[in-house]
């Protein structure tokens, strides 16, 4: 059984590209200030457009290369500058290569005389694990990633901040969450928070165990985004919140699954507690209040894995 | 008659067609004092722990209604949520309408609400426009387009966030619609909701509200800011754990309702359920 899980979760990277894969329209919602926020087939994309070019938050598919390209140009002919990869998972990182190639890097002195092609393409941005995964040797269930697709620069801190389009961003680190490779990115003049894979309020938390994530970093990555976020006016709007799939949120839908998570948690942690083995976990049921919100039968997430990962995130030997 | 002549006369019998009001509605404007005549006691003192009375809710709703905590709505986060569309009326919910006609042709454009309890103000768009698309962001007042049928105001309401249908944990989801009839006589006015939500009720749940017109009503404002009331350690989340809510059998016991009825249902809403609760006495 726990080789099953592995199995599936191991899959989880890349099969979930396939969920939806093919034939989707992209759309492109305006969120406020410089922000959009771009849906298709694999994870949402955050897109930030100013007088200094574009900047995006994860690239979705590689099969929605061409579709995204072309809903950028609608928005602005500035050129492509930067990209963000919230985490290591193919419907946010797909499209890295094809985007990048269509962008660029401005550079100067010393490296634009030595490095003849240190302006081709946009920079492309993540947490050093990321680049750790990307670049892994390929395995049955992991395809070797092109070189093209991989992240230009990384950072290993905390925190990393740049300035572009006229506000700061700060792109924060979230350990052991989604997976060990979480990047949260905050748009701080147009107030909005791209939150990837983190928050997924089409379905029950996302927890790649086998990369390093766990139930209690979803948590806590949960709990940022509302010490983050500032509701304009009773508990609504203000700062917005991009997840990494579904619609568009703010704090109090954070709230209400911060809330979730944290009592299916508890739960799950109480019936460990009791001795509770994990087939008597999933017989009781913990999450049958949430079920017809969050669950699923079918898909690449069910219910049935959630649970089978927060009891084995809470099980693991700290 | 001249052709330019005939023309522009059909011109302006046409614009005389389009810009003048055919048949006037019975405007809802006006300051509306609530009436709480029905439901009292769950709509001003609030409802008991475990009352679910009347709910035509499914097994996954009881139980969020079982494991819920008063204390949540302690935490900061919580504390100044507005009640969502659907609930808005039930509580001290003095109301305002007023309709919003655009200048030149002075169609009818949208009404707007606003209720007394944490202020929340709300659109009801008349003029056509299509509700957003479902990755757009839900609100508390959700989006809501209206059209007359007859005299009477119905309003189709899509986008809410997650809400209740009773402030005691019943959930209702952000899946949920909302269905609206307002209907005015003269200085009474009446809103039938109905609730439909594929994921917490078996049926659509249906409420009247009333108010009275009060022209001399002023509604006072309702700001709120957060307040640390209880020192918790960061990221608790106030709950009961299944099986261990000991406020679940109070209310039966101090209204000597059967628990099977407090616990809800499709079935207790309907007049027949008596008889099964007196075959179940026998």
């Amino acid at each position: 059984m726990r080789g099953a899980l592995l199995l599936t979760l191991a899959a989880v990277a890349y099969a979930q590209p396939d969920q939806k894969a093919g034939g989707s329209e992209i759309h492109v919602l305006p969120v406020q200030g410089n922000i959009y926020m771009v849906v298709g087939d694999g994870g949402n994309i955050t897109l930030q457009v100013g007088k200094e070019g574009v900047l995006l938050v994860d690239t979705g598919l590689a099969q929605m290369s061409d579709q995204l390209l072309a809903a950028i140009r609608k928005v602005t002919d500035k050129p492509i500058r930067y990209i963000i990869n919230t985490h290591v998972h193919a419907d946010h990182t797909g499209g890295n290569e094809k985007i990048a190639k269509a962008g660029i890097t401005i550079t100067g002195g010393n490296v634009a005389g030595n490095i003849s092609d240190a302006g081709e393409g946009a920079a492309v941005l993540a947490h050093q694990t990321v680049l750790n995964r990307m670049s892994a040797a390929p395995t049955a269930n992991q395809p070797a990633v092109p070189f093209g697709a991989l992240p230009t620069d990384t950072y290993i801190t905390d925190e990393k901040s740049m300035f572009f389009n006229g506000e700061g961003i700060q792109i924060i680190h979230q350990p052991a969450a989604h997976t060990d490779g979480d990047s949260i990115v905050f748009f701080r003049r147009s107030d909005v928070v791209s939150a990837g894979d983190i928050f997924v309020p089409s379905s029950y938390p996302i927890i790649d165990l086998q990369r390093g994530g766990s139930i209690q970093g979803i948590i806590n990555g949960l709990n940022r985004l509302i010490e983050m976020t500032i509701p304009a006016e009773k508990q609504e709007g203000g700062t917005y919140v991009i997840p990494g799939h579904g619609r568009l949120c703010d704090q109090a839908d954070v709230v209400e699954y911060r809330d979730m998570a944290t009592i299916i948690r508890d739960r799950i942690q109480d019936m460990i507690k009791k001795g509770m083995t994990l087939e008597q976990v999933k017989a009781a049921k913990p999450t049958r209040d949430f079920d017809p919100e969050y669950g699923a039968t079918t898909g690449f997430w069910t219910t049935d894995m959630f649970v089978e990962a927060v009891y084995r995130s809470l099980s693991q030997k700290k | 008659m001249s052709l330019s002549r005939v023309i522009h006369t059909i011109a302006g019998l046409l614009i005389l067609l389009v810009s003048a009001p055919a048949f006037a509605q019975l405007d809802p404007s006006g300051e509306w004092a609530p009436r709480f005549h029905e439901d009292q006691p769950e709509r001003i003192p609030g409802p008991e722990i475990g009352d679910y009375l009347g709910l035509p809710i499914n097994d996954a709703a009881r139980m969020r209604g079982d494991i819920w905590d008063a204390s949540l709505l302690t935490l900061p986060e919580h504390q100044c949520k507005p009640h969502p569309a659907d609930y808005g009326p039930r509580g001290p919910a003095n109301l305002r309408i007023w309709k919003e006609v655009d200048r030149d042709s002075q169609q009818l454009i949208a009404y707007h609400t606003h209720i007394s309890w944490q202020a929340p103000e709300r659109t009801i768009w008349m003029n056509g426009r299509p509700h957003p698309p479902e990755y757009a962001a839900h609100t508390w007042q959700g989006f809501s387009t209206g059209k007359w049928e007859g005299d009477v105001l119905t309003v189709y309401t899509t986008h809410l966030k997650i809400g209740w249908i009773r402030r005691n944990g019943i959930p209702r989801s952000d899946k949920a619609t909302l269905t609206e009839h307002w209907v005015r006589h003269d200085d009474l006015l009446t809103l039938v909701s109905i609730v439909t939500d594929p994921a917490y009720l078996t049926e659509p749940f249906i409420r009247t509200t009333d108010w009275v017109l009060d022209p001399r009503q002023v509604i006072a404002p309702y700001p709120c800011e957060p307040v640390t009331e209880v020192v918790r350690a960061p990221g608790v989340v106030p709950h009961h754990l299944p099986g261990t809510n000991t406020f679940l059998g109070e209310f039966p016991a101090k209204y000597k309702i059967p628990s099977a009825a407090a616990r809800g249902g499709a079935e207790t809403m309907y007049p027949e359920y008596q008889q099964t609760l007196a075959k179940a006495a026998k």
